[in-house]
């Protein structure tokens, strides 16, 4: 079968049309010593049944992290998703990337996106959210280009257990603005604030767990934002936002976060979607696309694009955001999950992930070796232990579990070289009882071994 | 004629000086172009305005456009009222729906703005 699909009469049609006798003429222009005139170096080509064995053979070379026994979070996690999410998701209605550019045509695709809308916003406790974005970590830079904006200031206080992917991310967004991007460090696990926020600042970020699967105290960073007119802004996971008080019910501005973890796999990486909340005050102010409802001419239920004079094909340079598209398809994913899943449904996954966390935790930290890295703070469905031996241990205990077919232990040096020895553990509603199990014997027989050697 | 007693700029704003205190609004040219308008960001009270720089912004049903400022100085009141009240300023670009007082250093703050006249043959080249 020929790639190119044009036949010869095809291009004697299009020779004749442009006036040219040959394709050697139609290029003529280009000098003769650039021309190549030798074959290109391919090999053969394949049969269609042997590229697909080819394609097979090179595909099991992948490690895939749903093959096994799964603990690794850093802000993406093996959560699971109902059979509902694939099949709506892969309708021919649906099966897009874009948002589209004749929205109103399109009456189906803007009616998920404002359910999306509409949870996302309850979710994180807030007024308004927009048809989502690219990712968490872009997400994070919008949010901070909102405060810019809104607060006509130069400074960003970010938190040093904010994800790194989020932090780099706005430091690239930040780098030619003039911004001040300033670290506040982690203390015992947590954030400190202390003389971090000031009347400079324009928006602080802190991250719900934070980096190392730790639980952040909201007040605090709302209090020190009220005290010095900076906006608040958190960057939360989707799923805690089922078991934990959200930035909005702690009087946050801004909530932001990665959506991996509803209904989206992981994907070697990606594609995910980000979201982005924010109180009504700002509806303006926010990046991307909204959706909204009205009336058709005829009286019934409508949904629109709506305050798109925020937006590039308007605004043109001084639009809020340069975001083109975000990944809508993912985002579809995350709001059949969520309204599969339902406000209960959510709060049983993260009780579900937080006991085997809880379960793995008991059990890893009755072994001499392993210690909980900060056993004052509460965690999530993450948390950090500690190996006494450090980071040579750790990479040990790594390497002992993926031999045993166990994708787990992320060591924490890499971003804080502080936390030599420390490394994290995630679980989801996925984890089983027999996974924690399995671990707990691979770190046994590590540790045991060292002792014995 | 649009009133004698102030100057305007090219971006159709409009300054009128009283000692050193100048009050700034847009014109009705500029209401004219943006049509029904539906949204008044301003500035708070006691930042800085520098000529040229935008200070908030206006929308309307088809467009949004910065609002710059024709002067340097500081903020000294807004007519924050005019957000909730837009008609004031659809209506009444000259009177009530003023934007800002500003402090000015003095009366070479209106060099090189125009005056009402100059200001009118510019609107006349844009129609």
């Amino acid at each position: 079968m020929p790639y190119i699909q044009n036949t010869d009469a095809d291009r004697a049609a299009m020779l004749e049309a442009i006036g040219v006798s040959s394709v050697d003429e139609l290029f003529h222009s280009i000098p003769e010593d650039l021309r190549l005139r030798e074959a290109l170096p391919l090999e053969p080509g394949l049969t269609e049944a042997e590229l697909s064995a080819r394609l097979a053979e090179l595909a099991s070379w992948n490690r895939p992290a749903t093959g096994g026994p799964n603990f690794l979070g850093g802000g993406f996690y093996d959560h699971g998703w109902a059979a509902a999410v694939d099949e709506l998701a892969g309708r021919s209605e649906f099966l897009t990337a874009y948002t589209p550019y004749q929205p109103e045509c399109s009456q189906g695709t803007l009616q998920w996106i404002y359910e999306f809308q509409s949870m996302i916003a309850e979710l994180c406790g807030m007024e308004t959210a927009n048809a989502s974005m690219y990712d968490g970590a872009s997400a994070c830079a919008e949010a901070a280009l909102l405060a810019l904006g809104a607060t006509r200031r130069k400074k960003v206080v970010v938190s040093a257990g904010l994800h790194p992917h989020s932090r780099e991310t706005m430091a690239t967004y930040l780098r030619y603005q003039g911004v001040e991007l300033v670290e506040a460090p982690l203390k015992d696990g947590v954030t400190d604030w202390e003389g971090a926020v000031d009347g400079d600042t324009a928006a602080v970020f802190v991250q719900q767990p934070n980096f190392l699967g730790l639980v952040e105290r909201l007040d605090p960073v709302k209090a020190a934002c009220e005290e010095h007119g900076a906006l608040a802004v958190a960057s939360v996971s989707p799923v805690a936002m089922g078991l934990l008080r959200s930035p909005g019910a702690a009087g946050f501005d801004v909530v932001v976060g990665e959506g991996q973890g509803l209904g989206v796999p992981l994907g070697y990486g990606g594609p995910h979607f980000g979201f982005f909340a924010a109180r009504q005050k700002f509806v303006r102010k926010l990046p991307g696309r909204l959706v909204g409802t009205s009336v058709d001419r005829e009286g019934r239920r409508a949904y629109t694009l709506t305050f798109q004079t925020r937006e590039q094909h308007i605004r043109r340079e001084k639009a809020t955001s340069n975001i083109c598209t975000n990944n809508a398809l993912m985002a579809l994913r995350g709001c059949i999950h969520m309204a599969a899943l339902g406000p209960a449904g959510l709060e049983e996954v993260a009780c579900v992930s937080r006991q085997r966390a809880l379960e793995l935790r008991d059990a890893l930290c009755a072994l001499d070796a392993v210690s909980e890295a900060f056993p004052d703070q509460a965690f999530f469905q993450e948390l950090p232990l500690r190996l006494a031996g450090g980071d040579a241990a750790v990479l040990r205990l790594k390497q002992a579990a993926a031999q045993a077919g166990i994708a787990a232990v992320l060591p924490m040096s890499a971003w804080h070289p502080e936390l030599d020895g420390v490394f994290t553990l995630a679980c989801t509603e996925r984890t089983s009882p027999e996974d924690v199990r399995r671990l707990v014997d691979v770190a046994t027989q590590t540790f045991q071994m060292e002792v014995a050697l | 004629m649009r009133p004698a007693d102030r100057s305007y700029s090219a971006s159709h704003e409009w300054v009128q000086l009283d000692g050193d205190l100048a009050t700034v609004g847009i014109t009705d040219f500029a209401i004219e172009q943006l049509g029904e308008l539906v949204y008044l960001d301003l500035p708070e009270d006691g930042g800085a305005v520098s000529r040229g720089e935008a200070f908030g912004e206006v929308e309307s049903v088809k467009a949004v456009s910065d609002l710059n400022s024709p002067i340097d100085g500081e903020i000294v009141e807004v007519n924050s009222a005019l957000a909730d009240e837009l008609s004031a300023l659809q209506d009444q670009p000259f009177a009530g729906g003023w934007l800002l007082k500003v402090r000015v250093s003095g009366p070479e703050a209106l060099d090189g703005l125009h005056d009402a006249e100059a200001y009118e043959k510019l609107v006349e080249a844009e129609h």
